[in-house]
């Protein structure tokens, strides 16, 4: 492939820090670039994503994202419902992982409202969380694959092997809430389904035929050699880029930066379950596969201790915050940051304004939005179907971004 | 009969077998495929499935036929016509049993390679034609893909050539069966340009991990982003009747072709193409694919100096060996 002068300026740029809003203008001044509407009807932008490719060739030279077309007002709608109807709102934002949404807000709210939570309660919440993040980290190994390999070819095959293991955790979550994925199972102040007799067997029995198989997985993309060759090197975002960012979670811990709310602000029952953080230096495409991968590992560990150490007790307070008139806030601000398979979500809330049961500002900080917020600095320099590879690493959910 | 005759009976015959094998070929492939990924593929139309491509063709025949706005009509219209010529026209030289040969050309193997590189311009037509850029990218890496991946095809073909003397795939295979097999012995140059001639095929064929052109997670589906209905079919027919030429060349190239004991010529014939088809599928249900960059690095900084290695390697072995050993 050739490369132009501009590339190459652009390459070198890459190497110190590229500027995505720069003009147009100081790239194509032979007016020779294509521009590529990428989505947001395309098969690889993971939901109605669009991104502005400006190309040399097939090399991208400015690359220019555009969110918002999910957008569903959530934030709004929560402000106009009392504290109790939230939950079935917010599973909607990341559809991949909706028991974590449903925990985030919780907790903001039960911080807010000062409603004490029961240690069980905690810990099925966190055996929920870690459940979820298998569950989510094999769809987003699987969508991986269909970006790199294509869904009439050897990524379907990868795809629908984690959706038959995805399958067993949904199954699980199913015996307790009755719902597939809508869970609608945390209350302010506990849980509203508790956990069915013998439900640890199970747990194990899904934990483990999901452990064994891993390694076949990693047999189809950490040890493939086509796989190595797409992500190597492919999308490098630097720690320090990310941290400004405020790129959060596996993307986060690629660039071999330290960091995980589990572990650095336990919640939940993290604080008598030690979370091994898993890391890895590199920062491309294959060094954030490597850290799912750990993550699946260390999650089928941790959900392993929750289940096993599952205290006796009550799930909820000993009166259950069902009533809208239960959940009062005359006012107090709080922001409440949990680690989601994505990264941090937040959820920071206003109480008070003029009906004290709704409340007055709520605002969701997502992980993917600031994850999709590296695509203009990583993306100058690859090619269309890196651009392909680098967004699907990013495992953003634009339900979530967009909100 | 006169030649005319023979050769126009043989072709209609021909075409019709393709056609059906190409229908029984996505059965199968749908089959295969969905047991790969603990599924069960088709099991609604008809007994095990069998009736799903032909619901396949009619619900692909029953769909609108567009011309996008802006689109050059003549050439977006021409380029499916000219895919399934090409892909059909080069089963005329191939040897299905001593006696079944649409066209025993004295020159088949240069027959074969020049329809068969021909197959580059309806890509590129379509590409061209949609006014689409999805499709103009897919036609852009279509072109450099089979140009360069035509002269690692060349070059593996030329060794049965010069072991066997002759350019026509009939005589090819008739020497190998009064020898022995080509990717038996001799098996230095036999059995690597063998695996030289798949790879090719694959990328010439458009089939994973070289199917870059039409790249659907990246450029939707490349060159037939823009096509639907009779012209989408065409396009899909092209390229499983390429698919199963190619197979059928490297079982007469290199796996003796119609030789085999007990049975029939045709039958081994058959037999031979079709597990070749298999391993197509194979490689296609597994491998994830390369970057077109990537593409063109493995063909020229690997396929092509080995390929010329083993052309040379043919050579003095055809001139030293020791007669007992040819």
């Amino acid at each position: 492939m050739e490369m132009t002068e501009a590339t190459l300026t652009m390459q070198s740029a890459r190497r110190g820090r590229v500027d995505p809003h720069r003009s147009m203008r100081a790239y194509d001044a032979d007016a020779d670039l294509m521009l590529l509407h990428f989505g947001p009807q395309h098969p690889s932008t993971h939901g109605v994503f669009r991104m502005d490719l400006h190309l040399d060739g097939e090399i991208i030279v400015k690359a220019t994202p555009y969110v918002g077309y999910l957008h569903r007002a959530v934030e709004k709608l929560c402000e106009r419902l009392t504290y109790v109807q939230q939950t079935p709102v917010v599973d909607k934002n990341d559809y991949v992982s909706p028991m974590t949404n449903e925990q985030a807000l919780t907790m903001a709210f039960e911080k807010l409202l000062g409603v004490e939570v029961p240690r069980r309660a905690r810990w099925m919440r966190t055996l929920f969380a870690e459940l979820q993040r298998i569950a989510s980290h094999l769809l987003w190994l699987g969508t991986f694959a269909l970006d790199l390999g294509g869904a009439l070819g050897g990524g379907s095959t990868l795809f629908l092997h984690c959706f038959r293991e995805r399958e067993l955790i949904l199954d699980l979550f199913e015996e307790v809430t009755g719902a597939r994925f809508h869970y609608n199972t945390h209350l302010i102040g506990g849980n509203r389904h508790d956990l069915p007799a013998g439900f640890a067997p199970k747990v194990h029995a899904a934990l483990a035929i999901i452990e064994s198989r891993l390694a076949e997985y990693e047999v189809l993309s950490l040890d493939n050699g086509i796989f190595k060759m797409r992500s190597r090197g492919v999308g490098v975002l630097d720690g320090e880029l990310a941290l400004e960012l405020g790129v959060t979670g596996p993307n986060l811990r690629a660039s071999g930066v330290d960091h995980d709310l589990r572990r650095d602000a336990p919640y939940g029952a993290y604080d008598e379950l030690a979370v091994n953080v898993v890391t890895a230096q590199g920062g491309d495409c294959f060094a954030r596969t490597q850290v799912r991968f750990g993550e699946l590992r260390e999650s089928i560990r941790l959900a392993r201790a929750a289940i096993d150490g599952m205290p006796e007790g009550p799930i909820c307070g000993h009166k259950p915050i069902r009533q809208p008139g239960q959940a009062k806030a005359t006012g107090g601000q709080v922001y409440v940051g949990i680690e989601t398979p994505r990264g941090e979500l937040g959820t920071f809330v206003v109480g008070g304004g003029d009906t004290p049961t709704c409340p007055y500002r709520l605002k969701i900080r997502p992980p993917s939005l600031h994850a999709l917020s590296a695509l203009p600095y990583i993306l100058p320099g690859a090619t269309v179907s890196d651009a392909v590879a680098i967004l699907g690493s990013l495992d953003p959910i634009m339900g979530e971004a967009d909100r | 009969m006169s030649a005319l005759g023979h050769g126009a009976l043989y072709g209609a015959v021909l075409i019709a077998v393709m056609l059906s094998t190409v229908a029984v070929g996505i059965w199968f492939e749908r089959k295969f495929a969905g047991r790969m990924q603990s599924r069960l593929g088709p099991t609604i139309v008809g007994p095990m499935g069998l009736l799903q491509p032909l619901a396949d063709v009619v619900k692909l025949l029953q769909k609108e036929d567009i011309i996008p706005a802006g689109a050059d009509r003549a050439l977006f219209n021409l380029a499916p016509i000219l895919a399934t010529i090409f892909s059909l026209g080069v089963a005329a030289v191939l040897p299905l049993s001593p006696r079944m040969i649409a066209a025993d050309l004295d020159i088949g193997v240069v027959y074969m390679l020049a329809i068969g590189g021909l197959m580059v311009v309806p890509t590129f037509m379509a590409g061209w034609a949609s006014n689409n850029k999805f499709a103009l990218l897919g036609g852009m890496r279509a072109v450099a893909q089979s140009i360069s991946y035509g002269v690692p095809l060349v070059l593996a073909v030329l060794v049965p050539v010069i072991l066997s003397g002759s350019l026509s795939l009939a005589g090819i295979v008739r020497w190998q069966s009064e020898h022995h097999w080509f990717a038996l012995w001799p098996v230095i140059p036999g059995l690597p340009a063998f695996a030289l001639y798949f790879m090719a095929m694959l990328a010439e064929a458009n089939r994973i991990p070289f199917d870059i052109p039409e790249a659907e997670s990246e450029l939707v589906a490349g060159v037939t982003t823009e096509y639907t209905g009779a012209k989408f079919t065409l396009f899909y027919l092209a390229e499983y009747v390429h698919t199963l030429v190619g197979s059928a060349i490297g079982a007469a190239l290199f796996f003796g072709g119609w030789d085999g004991p007990f049975a029939p010529g045709l039958h081994w014939m058959v037999a031979k193409t079709l597990a070749l088809f298999v391993v197509v599928y194979w490689v296609r249900w597994t491998l994830l694919r390369l970057r077109s960059d990537q593409l063109m690095e493995l063909c020229w900084k690997w396929l092509t100096p080995i390929g010329v290695a083993l052309v040379l390697f043919a050579a003095a072995w055809v001139q030293f060996a020791p007669q007992g050993a040819l």
